[in-house]
């Protein structure tokens, strides 16, 4: 079992809600990612979502486009995202660690190595945006093997159908992308969320989390209200963009942001 | 006429398996958002594939708006240059608009209306499938956007006016590497954003299922065509065909209704651009290896890290770092080959071709020109080649003018 299991049991069991920050490895600057993880997690971090760089985010807005190509700037790869998490686990033996990326990346190591590789370094879910249940079955068996839980997106465009598939296939968490559209647009509507969310839970007893769209305490602590994890990435990455040239001021002001965030979560009840 | 009869495609609905696949290849890597409008888009294609008035309606729009049949034209003197196997010319520079893209945009719009999207986006790289999709969006009366890599923008600079004129409205692209690859990723975001009132109209044999699938039976008229017409002048199956390949759209619609002849060898040809050597070329399955983007999983140009690498060709209509998943299934299973030409060596094709038969192709149509009188000089005068002249090379005189230091 992942680490991300016990998590949301714990935090059931405190009647809270997760928190769940991302930040792109190697943004805007390699050697400064895990000090921004341990700061995300004394925020108030409940897991660490890190994006692995890819050259066509195809399914990212601009701001997480621009994220990973200053972190492509630097080289970044997927080796060297392991190689942070298992820095990162040296302070850091609990908080759950899910990577968000794209396939291509982990298809030319080999699932199966880069499995091993992942559990070794201390990942706890893959999360592949263009990888459905569908195309999943190879990885995710080589991802389980290893104990790392598949992690799968649903939609507000999921029917049925789909949310029993992805029901089925996933583990850890489902991640509910929250509107139509790429991170970082500014289109979430809580009320069809909430609706969305009913419906999906009637086909899985897995945590749900929602993404896409959060980006202040007010729209936290709404989605707070109906799901069971909050995930938050562009106005992060955003942060980090403004001060790209000014490094020390960036776990700072990542902390600033987040912590007025849980802040809200927790006042919401 | 014979593109009617679409029941001699030897290999017809053998490939892909109902999910897409090619072998290990093509399937459908997107985001959970596009899954449900894939499979929308799949059962609606495969309905009206069925629906004799859809067909009806595609074939009198080929026919009357595209201009089809195009001809096949038996190229004498370029022949006799070559000293070897006949050649002739698929001429789909002929259609309206200039090249075989419209092939495409014709059925994929009708497709749209039957489904009651308002809304048409297209990438383009060369321009030319964006010019195709703006005039059948406009001929619809549909809404049409463009997404096009700011660099080629400046290559082809007419054709965005083309558009432009046509109703489009032209988006550029400035993320990446500023050509069609980023053109495709912006215009999935665009789509999983509108996706209610959006058809997103491919323009290759490329992306997630059923877009190589759909695209390809779109172009298959190409090699229907020219199997009948071929049959009719030669009395039997020619010895080889040819056609260049970026994603593969006019290749793969010539080689289709073939791949059951075995007897008829197949030769796709990617760009070179300044020579496989060095590395900066546009020929995935010359000298890249398999990977996932775009929805599909082909070959690709890529790095050891699996990262997208730029590609290098002075035909923007090749500039594309994949192919379609078909191709590498072709490739792996040795039914086609699939060979390279330089940039120099495709200029060289143009004024050859353009001199000898007065017809001046595209700088992507003279790639497979090239190769042709290479493999044309390695074969007996009796035998004959089908050769896919893809594209005009109206666009791509102010780039081969500046190329060569010439002010127009």
């Amino acid at each position: 079992m992942s680490r991300i299991e016990p998590c949301f049991a714990r935090l059931k069991t405190q009647q809270r809600k997760a928190l769940i920050p991302y930040i792109t490895a190697g943004d805007p600057q390699p050697d400064l990612t895990v000090s921004l993880l341990h700061a995300l997690v004394s925020a108030g971090a409940d897991l660490l979502e890190i994006g692995v760089p890819f050259s066509d985010p195809m399914a990212d807005g601009p701001v997480i486009q621009a994220a990973c190509e200053r972190a492509l700037a630097h080289h970044v790869t997927l080796h060297n995202v392991l190689d942070m998490v298992r820095e990162f686990r040296q302070q850091d033996a609990d908080t759950p660690i899910i990577l968000m990326g794209y396939l291509n990346p982990i298809e030319v190591w080999g699932y199966r190595d880069f499995a091993e590789a992942a559990a070794a370094a201390g990942v706890d879910g893959v999360l592949t945006v263009d990888m459905p249940p569908e195309e999943a079955g190879e990885l995710a068996a080589a991802l389980q093997a290893h104990h790392i839980d598949t992690i799968f997106l649903l939609a507000p465009t999921s029917n049925a159908h789909r949310m029993q598939l992805v029901g089925e296939s996933a583990s850890g968490f489902l991640y509910y992308v929250s509107f139509k559209g790429v991170t970082g647009a500014n289109r979430l509507d809580v009320a069809s969320v909430a609706a969305k969310l009913e419906e999906l839970r009637k086909h899985t007893k897995l945590p749900v989390g929602v993404g896409f769209g959060i980006r202040d305490p007010e729209s936290a602590a709404q989605v707070a209200r109906i799901a069971d994890a909050v995930v938050v990435g562009s106005v992060l990455v955003n942060r980090i963009a403004e001060l790209a040239d000014q490094p020390e001021a960036i776990a700072p002001a990542l902390t600033e942001t987040l912590a007025a965030m849980r802040a809200a979560i927790d006042a919401a009840g | 006429m014979e593109h009617t009869n679409r029941a001699d495609s030897p290999q017809a609905g053998a490939l892909p398996d109902e999910s897409g696949h090619f072998g290990v290849y093509g399937g459908r890597f997107v985001a959970e958002t596009l899954m449900p409008p894939l499979e929308e888009l799949d059962a609606a294609y495969r309905k009206y594939m069925q629906d004799p008035e859809f067909v009806a309606e595609l074939d009198a729009d080929l026919a009357n708006y595209v201009g089809r049949p195009s001809p096949l034209y038996f190229a004498e003197r370029l022949t006799a240059q070559a000293g070897g196997a006949r050649i002739y010319l698929k001429r789909e520079d002929l259609n309206h608009t200039g090249a075989h893209k419209i092939n495409n945009t014709v059925g994929q719009a009708l497709l749209a209306k039957r489904m009651g999207k308002q809304r048409i986006i297209a990438e383009t790289g060369a321009g030319q499938h964006g010019v195709a999709s703006a005039t059948v969006a406009a001929r619809l009366g549909l809404e049409c956007v463009v997404y096009m890599g700011e660099e080629d923008i400046h290559r082809q600079a007419a054709n965005v006016y083309r558009m432009r004129l046509l109703g489009a409205e032209v988006v550029a692209v400035n993320s990446g590497s500023r050509t069609l690859k980023d053109a495709l990723n912006e215009a999935m975001r665009d789509w999983v954003t509108n996706v209610d009132n959006t058809f997103y109209i491919i323009g290759t044999v490329a992306g997630p299922h059923p877009y190589p699938a759909m695209v390809r039976d779109f172009q298959a008229v190409i090699g229907r065509e020219a199997r009948h017409q071929v049959m009719e002048m030669t009395g039997r199956l020619p010895d080889a065909l040819v056609a260049c390949v970026g994603g593969g759209s006019n290749a793969i619609g010539l080689f289709y209704p073939f791949i059951g002849d075995s007897d008829v060898k197949m030769y796709g040809v990617e760009a070179a651009g300044d020579g496989l050597e060095t590395g900066r070329h546009a020929a995935p399955l010359c000298a890249g290896k398999p990977g996932v983007l775009h929805g599909n999983r082909t070959y690709l140009m890529e790095d050891n890290d699996g990262q997208i690498i730029e590609t290098h060709s002075v035909s923007a209509g090749l500039d594309y770092p994949g192919v379609g998943p078909e191709h590498a299934w072709l490739k792996d299973t040795g039914r086609a080959n699939y060979v390279a030409v330089t940039d120099t060596e495709a200029l060289q094709a143009f004024h050859l071709l353009t001199r000898t038969e007065g017809i001046l192709p595209a700088l992507e149509s003279s790639h497979a020109v090239a190769y042709t009188m290479k493999l044309a000089a390695e074969m007996k005068p009796e035998q004959t080649i089908v050769v896919n002249l893809s594209g005009r090379g109206d666009k791509d005189v102010n780039t081969i003018a500046t190329l060569e230091g010439i002010e127009v």
